[in-house]
């Protein structure tokens, strides 16, 4: 195991934390859509998203059809295509051990790998993703026992988990003073689609406020 | 069986996603550029997910107390707090606004 490994495995523990809370709300929520207890803890298991798991089990929920669903799943998974592009050139082996080790690729892990050149440190990444793995699944079993009694999880505040979670990463970007503005554009013109696309898409586009980069 | 399809279908969709870019671009050493290009990305995709889990519901704008909660936990992580009692906090925050609301 090595040392960057286990970095990840302490950077990723917080994060594990938070994303037990999350996958606690996506429980409840999913049991309360309709899902089995069965069906929320493989679909976290095997899923291992939550803005996508959230959005796919609330439109099935509503009687949406499976092909809107997965639809509206993928594209909160969006992101995923960026983030998968910037750490392609860190990873290692064949295409086979490549597109495996890009299945580690969770918001935090990523950010956490991150260089700051352009680079990541793919065994960090993989390591920060166990711990959080973990809280992802047992959380969901948690949120699916709890279902049918829990009410709404946002009575309890539980929806404001993942703003926060994005915000701490956000936060440790933002100690670089050149990254300041660039995330503000892309913040602004996530928030100029919402009205006009379908959730998910705002953040991809956004991506594209990177380009200025192109110019330093 | 309708939830178990869309449960194996995201699950595919997911993992491609997530291959596509590891696969393609491979271990190609990419030009200066493009890892400039890259090393903002992290910083704009994060702002975008804060912004848009904070302040939208499908493809409406709202505000409501979890915009209240999130500024707390601004404040915290600023000052630096634990990442746990920064979240705990905003939930509490969150959830008493709602009560009293």
């Amino acid at each position: 195991m090595s040392e960057s490994f286990r970095r990840g495995l302490r950077a990723g523990v917080p994060f594990s934390f938070v994303g037990f809370l999350l996958a606690m709300s996506f429980g409840v929520l999913a049991v309360q859509a309709g899902f089995s207890a069965l069906q929320a803890i493989v679909m976290s298991a095997v899923v291992h998203a939550g803005s996508a798991q959230f959005a796919a089990t609330a439109i099935l929920g509503a009687g949406g059809g499976v092909v809107p669903s997965v639809l509206a799943g993928s594209l909160m998974n969006a992101r995923f295509l960026a983030m998968g592009i910037a750490v392609a050139p860190s990873l290692g082996g064949g295409p086979g051990r490549r597109a495996l080790q890009g299945q580690t690729v969770v918001d935090p892990s990523w950010a956490l790998a991150n260089n700051g050149d352009g680079s990541f440190d793919r065994h960090l990444m993989m390591g920060a993703t166990v711990p959080q793995y973990a809280g992802w699944v047992s959380g969901t079993v948690a949120g699916a026992f709890l279902g049918d009694v829990a009410g709404d999880p946002g009575r309890f505040g539980l929806d404001v988990v993942f703003p926060v979670f994005f915000l701490a990463l956000l936060a440790a970007e933002l100690r670089d003073p050149r990254s300041r503005g660039v995330a503000l554009a892309g913040a602004l013109i996530a928030l100029a689609l919402v009205p006009f696309t379908p959730p998910g898409v705002p953040v991809l586009v956004a991506g594209t406020a990177a380009l200025v980069g192109l110019a330093r | 069986m309708t939830a178990w399809l869309m449960i194996g279908a995201l699950a595919v969709t997911t993992a491609l996603i997530k291959a596509f870019g590891p696969v393609l671009v491979g271990g190609r050493v990419l030009p200066p550029t493009a890892m400039k290009v890259i090393a903002l990305l992290p910083p704009v995709l994060l702002a975008a997910l804060v912004v848009t889990s904070t302040l939208s519901e499908g493809q409406r704008l709202h505000v409501d107390a979890s915009a209240a909660g999130v500024a707390v936990a601004a404040v915290m992580i600023w000052r630096r707090l634990p990442l746990l009692v920064v979240v705990l906090t905003a939930i509490a925050v969150t959830a008493a606004l709602r009560a009293l609301t």
